[in-house]
Order: C-alpha cells, then structure tokens, then sequence
C-alpha cells in the first residue's frame, strides 16, 4: 500500500454509481465525509460515526460497508454505489417503491443505510424469510418505523411476503 | 407482523381524507434526494464549530488557556463561556428560581458533557483537533447525581444561589382526597423509579448561525421542531426584538420525537459566537454530543397511592412525583412534570387526586421534550397501580379497569383536574383489546406454564393520549397568586395558509416542522378534499421562516398536535379558498352557491355537471380580472388561518385546566414469558388498541402507532441514560446505549375502535405518543405478574430482569452511595470504581526487584508513549504520555506519588492522569516477598476511577482493558529479570499504573 503523509491533501478516483470521480482528502477524512462534503453526495447520512447505526451503509466494490469506519483513500480507485444511484431516472426502482408502498419510511434518514444493505443482502438472499430479513435489519437502527413497514417492504421487493401479513388498511 | 384485525372506520364520504394514500415526501427521502439540515450550506464562507465539553460532572472552570488552539492553523476563533454570558442573559424557565440558564458553562460546569468553549475553524477536522489544545484547569467538586441523595441536607449544591438543590415544590388537590382515604376499605401504595432515556433520532442537530449587525440581526437555520414558545426566550437571551431572530428550519428533518426542542440551546449560543466571532458558523452534533448533552426524559422517583372501595371502585389516588431535571430547569421544563396533571385520572372516574410534584436538579444532562412528554412516567405509576391493586383485591386486571372506567355517554367528561375528555368508549375498546389478544387462552396458557413451573405473565395498560397541548398548563408551577401577577396563558395556536396561483396549483404552508410524520401528504390529502383537486396537484411546504410564515407561539411538532389542531387549520382554510371559488363561479354558473360544489377540478353545480367551470380557470380569474370579483371578496387567492381551540383556556384559581384538544385512547395487553436462566424476555403476544378518531390517513396512522410502540419497547426493555454515583456518563455510544433493533422488537397486533372527536374540525384525534406512553407499563406490569413481584424497575434488560428472578431488588448505578473524595486522591472501592488483584512470581530476589521497580530512568523508556518523565521530588514524577488504542490517540499528563515505602517490602502508587479524552486516579499497593530458590512474590491491588469521554464510551471495555494491561506488564517484567533479555512489555508498577491510566483513557472517539 502507498505511504501517505499526514496533513496533505490527496486526489483520490474512484467510480460511484457508475461515474468516475475524483476529489481531494486529507489520510484521515472518512469515506462518509468524503462522499457527502468532497463529493456532494449528500443521500448517504451519518448518524453516529462508530459503525453501529447503519445510517452511512454503501456498496464498495459489492460489499455493503459503513462508510463511517472507511477513510477515503481505502476507497481509492473503488467502484462504490449509493442510494443516489438506485432509481432509474426518475422512477423508483422495485425495493424502494416497495418502501414506499409499505410505509417503510417515516423521517427516511436511515432509509439510505438501510436500502444499500437491503440491496445487498437480496443479492445474496433471493428469497429471504421473515426473520432472515430482521437479522440483517439489527445491523440498523430506525427510531421511527418500528421496523414493520421495513420488513414488509423488503419481503414485499423480494416476493416473499406472506398474503396474511398484507394487511388491508383502511377498507 | 401486524395484523390490522379491526378494520379502521373510514369515513365512506371523503375521496381522499381517510385514505391509505402513500406519502408524497417518500420519493425525495429514498432517493437521497431529501435536504436535511447537514446537507446545506446557506451562507458563504461558513466557518465550521466543535465544542469543549467538560469531563466532569461537576467542577468550578478555574481557567480555560487557548493560546495553543487558537494558533493552530485553520482556526478562526474561540469563544468561552464567559464571553456568551457577556453578550447574552440567562434563558429563564417558568419556575422561578435562582437558577440561571445560559447554553454553555460559565463558572462552574455541571454535569458531563456540558459546553465549556467552541471553537471555529476552517473545516470540522480543524476545530475538533483544536478541542484537543485548549487547557482547561478545573477544580472538580463533589457531584450529586441520584436524585434521592441530591435532596438530602449537606448534599452538594449546583446552584449555590438557590440554597437547595430542590428547585420548586408544590402541591395539589382535587376532590377531597384525605376523606376518599379514610373513607376506603382498601389501600395500596408503591414506590417506584422510572428511568432517564431519551428518543435518540437517527438525525443529531444542526445549526448555521449568522450574525449580521447595524441593527443586530440573526439568522438561524437548524433542525429545530418548536415548540416556537422557545423564540421569544431566545430572542431575549440574545438582546434582538423577535424579528431580528429569523430561524429556518430545512425540508427534511431525520426524526426528533420531542429532541429537537432542545436545539434551541445550541440556536442560542452559535447565534452568540457567530456575534462574538463576525463569521457565520456551522455546527453538526455528533452521537456522543447527543447522548451525553442534547436532552432526554425527566426520570422519576414516584410513589402512587390509591384508596379502593370493596367492590373494587377506585375512589382516591395520591402521587408523590420526584423528578430529575437534570442540571438546570431549562424550559420548557417542568412541562413534561405538568403535562399530564390535569388528566391525572387516567381513564378512570376517580374524582379525588392529591398530587405533590418536587423537582430536584442533578449533576447530569437537562431534560425536555421526548416522545410522551411525561405520559410514561405518569401511566407507569397508574397502571402498575391497577395491576397491584387487582391482585390485592382479587379481581381480574381487566375487570377492575372496566368497574372504574368514564362511562361512554359521560362525555364530554370533566376530569377533576380541568381536562375535558372528548369522546370514547372505553370499555367496548378494552373487551376489543381482550378479544384480539385471545385473552381466556392466554389466561389458561399462564395457568399450564406456571404448573410447569415457566414464569408467563400478563400485563395490561389503558390511558389517554392528551393531543394539541395547551400553552397555559405549564402555568400549574405557578401559585395562583403568581399567575395573577404573569400574563394569562392559554390556547394552542395552529395555522395554515393555502394559496392558488394563475394556473390554479395549489401550495400549501404549515408551521408544524415534521420530522417524518408525513404532514405534507395528510394536508395535502385534506386540500384536494376541500378543493375537489388531486393530493397530487397541491405543494406542501414545511420548512418555517418566522421572518415569512404565519407562525405562533405553539408552532412545531409535539403534543400530536397536527391531527389534533393542524388539520383542523388546513381544512378551514381550505374551506376559505373553496368559498372563493365558489363565490367566483357563481358570477359565471349563475346558481345559488349552496348549488355549486368542487369535484374533478372543476366547480359544477350539483346535480348538472355539464354547468362546470375549471378550478384553474376561477384561480386565473382571481389573479388576471379583479375587477371582475365578486362583492367584498380580495383579489388573488391567498388565504391563512389561525385557530386556537376554545376549550383551552387558562389555569384557573383552583389549578384546573383542559390540558390538551383531543384525548385519543390505548388499551395494551402484554402475554410474556421470562427465561430463568438468563433473564430473557419472550413476548407472546402484545395487543394496542387505539382510539384516534377518526383517521386521515391509515397508512401513517399505523406507523405512528409502530414507531412509538418501538420507543416504548424500548425503554422498557433496554434504553438508559446510565450515570455512575460519581455523575460519570456511561452510555455515550450506540453500543451502550442500546436502542432496539428491527430483531428485538417483537410483533405488533393494532387494533382500533375509533370514536370520532367533536373537538377537532375533522373528527380526528391526536396520536404517535400514545404506544410510547403505555408499553413501558404493560411490560413492567407483565413482568411482574409472571415474577409475582411488588416493585419492577426499567429498563427489563437481562442483567435486570435475572436479578429479579434471583429475587434482588435492582439498584441503579447512579442510586449507589458515591465514591469518598479524600484530598490526597485516595480511589476508595466503591460502584464505579475498576478493582483488581493478583499475584506473580518473579524469578529475581527481592532486592533486585524492588529496585527495577523504583528506578526511574527505566521508566521513561518502558512506558508505553512516554515522551518525558521527570522527577518532582522525592517520590513525586510526572510523565507526558501519549497513547493510542484503534488508531485514536490522546495525551494524557500524568502525575504519580510513592507512598508508604518500606524497603524492600511493600509500597502504595498513587496516580492522576488527565487528557483531552479523559481523566482519572488510581492507587495500587504492591507487596514483594521472598518465595524461595531468589525468586520473589509480587502481589498488588488497584483500585481505579475514570470519568470523561473515554468513561462514556468506552464502558465495557475498561475491566477487561485493565486486567490485560495488568498482565502484560508482569509477564514483562519476568521476562525482564528472569533474564529472557526483553526490554519491552511494561513497565515497573509506576509504569504500569502509568500505562494502566493512559490506557484507559485510549480509547475515545473520533
Ligand atoms: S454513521 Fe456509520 S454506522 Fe452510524
Ligand atoms: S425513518 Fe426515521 S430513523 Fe428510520
């Protein structure tokens, strides 16, 4: 790995959501602050710097990773995706309009962490069940929804939700 | 899962109120599209700020020295305490005391984590390493933490001023309560704690403050949610007429549930250092900030006594209230003490209510608004009161609710306190509840667990949901002769203003700061209602401008008060718009106005749709051809309108008041079961109830009631803004402090049986606190049942909950006897305090040892990070010591003392190490003696105390962090003497309590 000095600024590449990028960071500028204040990718959130919340979670180079416990250059020359990049265009794609539909959102500032890992884990996880989506939801902490509309919309994006769970509001 | 088994009553007459309708604010959020107050930058040449924050929970500031911070390049200022206090006066509350609020320390600094100076700087990596130059000399002082022990005569004073550390007590009564009690067959009484927690939203606050002057003039962008009672006080404190303080608050806000109300702190002192320093000035809270110093929930030492006729009618109750306010009484404290006094009867028709409420300052974070706003607390005591006294009495939990609930045609019901109850019908609402939860089935699944020995348990808990609050009851602190000498007080001012434009769009403002509640859907829903237009077609802004919005006192975001008055706002000044058009089309229709209505867009007369004009081209109209209005009617649409409901009015001389507009219900059952062995908590089912009047929105109605179930569950189970007896903060990361995740939280069934409100202009009722209000006691009480046990204290963590199936009454760290501070440094054992022992043995006689022990040119090149040891004295060194753990480091100045010598036997170490990250003490005493064949036995004990940053977040690391250290020293030290020739791995005891000191304190944050 190459030895950087201290307080200089270096110019670091990498591709997010499929365009290439460059900008500067000091050694110890997080991948957080990097992506949101270098960047202006501002759709990434911190919510608590130490890896426990899950608010920052992005995709690098097809690993969701908190990108408050990454400095920048560990991501030099990577290919990172974040939430700005799931839509396609204007239109959301099918986990975040199953977001949408179910309520899985209410202040949204955790909904990006969560979304990137979502997309993730159903790479992995086709078909996940009820409790395998909660178990990759506790790397998460939401204090709005109370987790349900979450996990529904999840299930729901993965066609695994169970027609008793779908409730019928308001009929 | 939740399962929705009682469908929601829909009012079938709406297109679009009481729809499902998903929410317009949705595609920005998930996108990363959603401005929140971090993402912007409003001003040019925004300087950045961090802020020094004591270490100790109480200390007086003998100096603050920041000649070295301030030459660090990249820094563009720092102010101090006392230069805010300078240029700005305290922040009063409405008690009245001695107590002098001011955002940041000025003297003296009281609990941990307390502002002490900012600092500006280029960008926030500068200014945070700049905290780590300032030099701070404190001369700490005794702390009083537990609420109990504060109270007691010699307990340290915070206030000196104030004489005592109880900030105000008054007492009231409703009813004759003394007779209810005489006259009573039964009596029960218990003592309870509730605990200090707080809603942590995922967003921590932000603030841009920029100072203009010729005249004075702030403006403040933050993620402040109100309530705007707050803007006159800040105002003042600044010294500028309201106009000339103009806050903004951004589209999006992530979540507050109350937090954000305190905010206005941090308003108050960037707006200070922004005038103080010339540059406008952006400051963002990190989560440490937030757990050690935003706000959180009064916690309270209780008692609730209640006097039961035979036949089970509740005929008095008395509640003693103790509540910790924390360091000051920071408005709009004691709010949250007042806030459920006059609906203090719960859902019950007990008239009889004696209330004492006595609010004690400790050396720990202030408190405010947080979801339930004293709800918790106050249903915590009244319904752990009904299961107890269901158990004494023998009857079943639910039938002693439904022998003492409000009669369904008694309202509107008049509490004894003043609160004047809207609708409901509480017992069809409970047996409801019972029916969802299966409630025989799971009664005889408790009987066939408990012959098996399993520890199931039921718990119940039914309240009421006061929405829309009434600015006038906070007043209740004031003696009736102090109220006649204020202003009187009253209502709760909502506003709305809708306006059309050329092209007939739609936009729509409100002063209601959401935080995620999705008013901009709701309003919009209630519009296209009014309008006969598509949701889709009307725009909802939601950022305030006071300098631009039709704000008032009560704007913001709590008491629920958009479903409870808000909506009620929007749908009359929708009604207004509609009354234009209508007046507009009826100069084209030629009908009687009663004939015309607003549907598809158009306004038609009823019955003949063909005779239609479009909505767009009557707004046109308006804009393009005044002279073409109707009689009396303005030009343009633009219509606003401020409401207060009349049933808000103020205290009056017997200390009544209607609290809140509407009063929504929530009837909880809880079935649990425990896991001996390990404390684990296993909900089997849980059942909400909820009376919310009628719904405008399902979809959100339901999320509310999940999200403030979370928050409930949470705080019974696992959250806990935890101090130790020295004031110490133990919970300051998201791994100490614990909220629940989406695999805690366990499945939800909601119910609803909604009695539309006659209160509010839609029918609706207030919601979202209610689930937070009640689930803390349904579980304690389930908990309880299933361990028949008297007192159950939150949060039910497993460490909690297993003593209590060993049959021990939890304490609380904070509750503990604190430690002895004696003047020579002495760490007396004590809770907080890391202990430890041991023995080893040493293959070098003992004259050797204790002289590599003592040596201390060998020190400074053992030492872990040691860049300078010097010699004080005879037995007295100082070391600068720089140690990092993870990648964080932190200098520490250390100042060590050998006492008690005697050569070569035994000797005691005593230590203090303080740094930016933390300070400490400890003392150890070690104990060489011969073991034969030249070797030597080395035992010791230490005794160490830590406190600051690395206390708070590096809790559970700190045991085990010492006796790793510990070992590694001795084993260094063998190999040292015992000839394996390693220089490396400790150093001697002096050392070793030296690394032991730094060490601890490697392992802060950021
Ligand atoms: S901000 Fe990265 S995990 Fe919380
Ligand atoms: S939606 Fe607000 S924190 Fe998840």
């Amino acid at each position: 790995m190459r030895r950087i000095g201290g307080n200089e600024r270096h110019r670091i590449e990498l591709t997010v959501n499929g365009r290439s990028h460059a900008g500067e960071a000091e050694p110890r500028m997080l991948l957080s602050d990097f992506l949101r204040h270098r960047l202006g990718l501002y759709g990434t959130h911190v919510g608590c710097e130490h890896g426990v919340c899950g608010a920052c979670t992005v995709i690098v180079d097809g690993r969701a990773v908190r990108s408050c416990t990454q400095y920048a250059i560990q991501a030099e020359g990577a290919t990172i995706e974040t939430v700005e990049g799931l839509a396609d265009g204007e239109r959301l794609n099918a986990l975040q309009q199953a977001f949408h539909e179910h309520h899985g959102l209410q202040c949204g500032f955790c909904s990006a962490g969560i979304l990137m890992s979502a997309v993730h884990f159903l790479k992995e996880n086709p078909r996940p069940s009820e409790a395998a989506v909660r178990d990759m939801l506790s790397g998460h902490i939401c204090r709005c929804t109370g987790y349900d509309g979450i996990v529904r919309a999840i299930l729901d994006a993965a066609g695994t939700l169970k027609d008793q769970t779908k409730e019928t509001i308001g009929e | 899962m939740t399962s929705n088994a009682s469908a929601p009553a829909g009012p079938g007459r709406y297109k679009w109120i009481g729809k499902p309708v998903p929410r317009k604010e949705d595609a920005a959020l998930l996108s990363g599209r959603a401005q929140f107050i971090d993402d912007i930058e409003p001003v040019a040449n925004l300087k950045h700020a961090a802020i020094l924050r004591s270490p100790h929970a109480h200390a007086r500031i003998l100096k603050i020295d920041a000649s070295r911070a301030r030459a660090l390049p990249g820094v563009t200022g720092i102010v101090s305490g006392a230069e805010v206090a300078e240029i700005t006066r305290p922040i009063p509350s409405v008690v009245k005391t001695a107590i002098a609020y001011y955002p940041i320390a000025v003297d003296k600094v009281r609990f941990v984590g307390e502002p002490v100076a900012v600092v500006v700087a280029e960008d926030r990596y500068i200014a945070e390493d700049a905290l780590d130059l300032i030099e701070v000399a404190y001369e700490p002082l005794a702390a009083a933490v537990d609420p109990l022990r504060a109270m007691e005569e010699g307990a340290p004073l915070l206030h000196d001023e104030l004489g005592s550390n109880v900030a105000h007590r008054r007492s009231f009564e409703y009813g004759e309560p003394d007779a209810a009690f005489d006259g009573a067959e039964h009596l029960f009484a218990l003592d309870y704690r509730f605990p200090k927690y707080a809603s942590t939203p995922i967003e921590t606050f932000g603030v841009t403050a920029h100072y203009l002057p010729s005249p004075d003039r702030f403006t403040v962008w933050s993620n402040f949610q109100g309530p705007f009672v707050l803007h006159p006080l800040m105002a003042r404190a600044l010294g500028v007429p309201g106009n000339r303080l103009r806050l903004i608050t951004p589209p999006a806000s992530g979540g507050s549930f109350g937090i954000k109300q305190a905010v206005f702190t941090y308003i108050t002192l960037l707006a200070a250092v922004s005038r103080i320093l010339r540059q406008p000035v952006k400051w963002t809270e990190d989560r440490l900030e937030h757990l050690m110093a935003s706000s959180s929930a009064a916690d309270r030492v209780g008692r609730v006594e209640a006097a039961f006729k035979s036949g089970g009618e509740l005929v008095g109750l008395r509640f003693n209230n103790i509540c910790n306010m924390g360091a000051y009484v920071r408005a709009p404290e004691p709010a949250s003490v007042y806030r459920m006094q006059a609906t203090s009867n719960g859902c019950y028709g007990v008239r009889n209510i004696a209330i004492e409420n006595i609010l004690v300052v400790t050396n720990q974070m202030p408190t405010g608004l947080n979801r339930g706003f004293g709800g918790p607390q106050f249903f915590f005591a009244l319904e752990r009161m009904m299961d107890l006294a269901a158990k004494g009495l023998g009857i079943d939990p639910a039938d002693l609710r439904r022998r003492n609930f409000i009669a369904k045609d008694s309202f509107p019901y008049l509490c004894p306190g003043g609160s004047l109850l809207d609708s409901g019908d509480y017992t069809k609402a409970l047996d409801e509840c019972l029916r969802l939860a299966g409630y025989p089935e799971l009664k005889a699944k408790r009987e066939q667990a408990r012959k098996a020995g399993r520890l199931f348990g039921i718990g119940f808990a039914v309240g009421l949901e006061p929405s829309g609050s009434n600015m006038g009851y906070v007043s209740l602190a004031q003696t009736a002769e102090e109220r006649a000498l204020a202003e009187p007080k009253s209502g709760a001012n909502s506003s709305a203003t809708i306006s059309m434009d050329p092209t007939g769009s739609v936009t729509v403002q409100l002063c209601s700061t959401p935080n995620g509640q999705g008013h901009a859907t709701v309003a919009a829903q209630i519009v296209a209602e009014r309008l006969g237009i598509e949701p889709d077609q009307v725009d909802v802004v939601t950022e305030i401008d006071t300098q631009t919005s039709a704000w008032s006192i009560a704007s913001g975001n709590y008491a629920n008060r958009f479903a409870a008055q808000v909506s009620g706002a929007v749908s009359m000044c929708a009604d207004k718009v509609a009354d234009k058009l209508k007046l507009i089309a009826l100069e084209i229709l030629e009908c009687d106005v009663r004939d015309i209505l607003l549907a598809d867009g158009a306004a038609q007369i009823a019955g003949v749709p063909e005779k239609s004009i479009a909505v767009r081209k009557l707004a046109a109209a308006a804009h393009w051809n005044p002279v073409a209005m109707p009689e009396r009617s303005e030009p343009g649409i633009h219509e606003t309108v401020v409401f207060s409901p009349p049933t808000l009015t103020s205290v009056d001389d017997r200390d009544r008041v209607s609290s809140a507009v509407t009063y929504g219900s929530v009837f909880d059952l809880v079935a649990l079961e425990i896991e001996p062995a390990t404390g684990r908590v296993s909900v089997d089912k849980y059942v909400s109830l909820h009376d919310v009047g009628t719904m405008l929105n399902p979809l959100i109605v339901n999320g509310q009631i999940h999200g403030g179930f979370a928050h409930g569950f949470g705080c019974a189970m696992l959250e806990e803004i935890a101090y130790d007896a020295n004031g110490n903060l133990l919970s300051g990361t998201f791994a100490d402090y614990l909220c629940p995740t989406a695999a805690d939280i366990p499945a939800l069934t909601i119910g609803h049986l909604n009695a539309p409100s006659p209160m509010s202009e839609l029918g609706c009722k207030g919601l979202g606190d209610g689930s937070s209000m009640l689930t803390p006691a349904a579980m304690a009480n389930a908990v309880a049942d299933a361990l028949d046990m008297k007192e159950v204290e939150l949060p039910l963590n497993l460490h909690r909950v297993w003593q209590m199936v060993q049959g021990q009454k939890p304490v609380p760290a904070s509750a503990l006897a604190p430690t002895e501070k004696k003047a020579d440094a002495v760490v007396a054992p004590g809770p907080g305090v890391l202990s430890g022992e041991g023995e080893t043995v040493i293959a070098a006689d003992r004259e050797t040892v204790w002289r590599t022990l003592l040596d201390p040119d060998e020190l400074a090149a053992v030492i872990p990070g040691c860049e300078k040891l010097t010699e004080q004295g005879p037995d007295r060194y100082a070391a600068s010591v720089t140690i990092g753990i993870a990648g964080i480091k932190g200098g520490y100045e250390v100042a060590i003392e050998l006492k008690d010598k005697v050569a070569p036997e035994s000797l005691r170490i005593v230590g203090r190490a303080d740094g930016a990250l933390g300070h400490g003490s400890a003392e150890g005493w070690v104990t060489l003696a011969p073991a034969g064949d030249g070797r030597t036995a080395l035992s010791y004990r230490y005794n160490a105390r830590v406190g600051g940053k690395v206390a708070a977040v590096g809790q559970r690391m700190l045991g085990a962090a010492t006796r790793i250290l510990i070992n590694q020293f001795f084993n260094g030290l063998n190999r040292r003497l015992g000839g394996a020739g390693q220089r490396s791995g400790g150093g001697g005891p002096i050392g070793r309590l030296i690394a032991v000191l730094a060490a601890l304190f490697g392992g802060g944050s950021r």
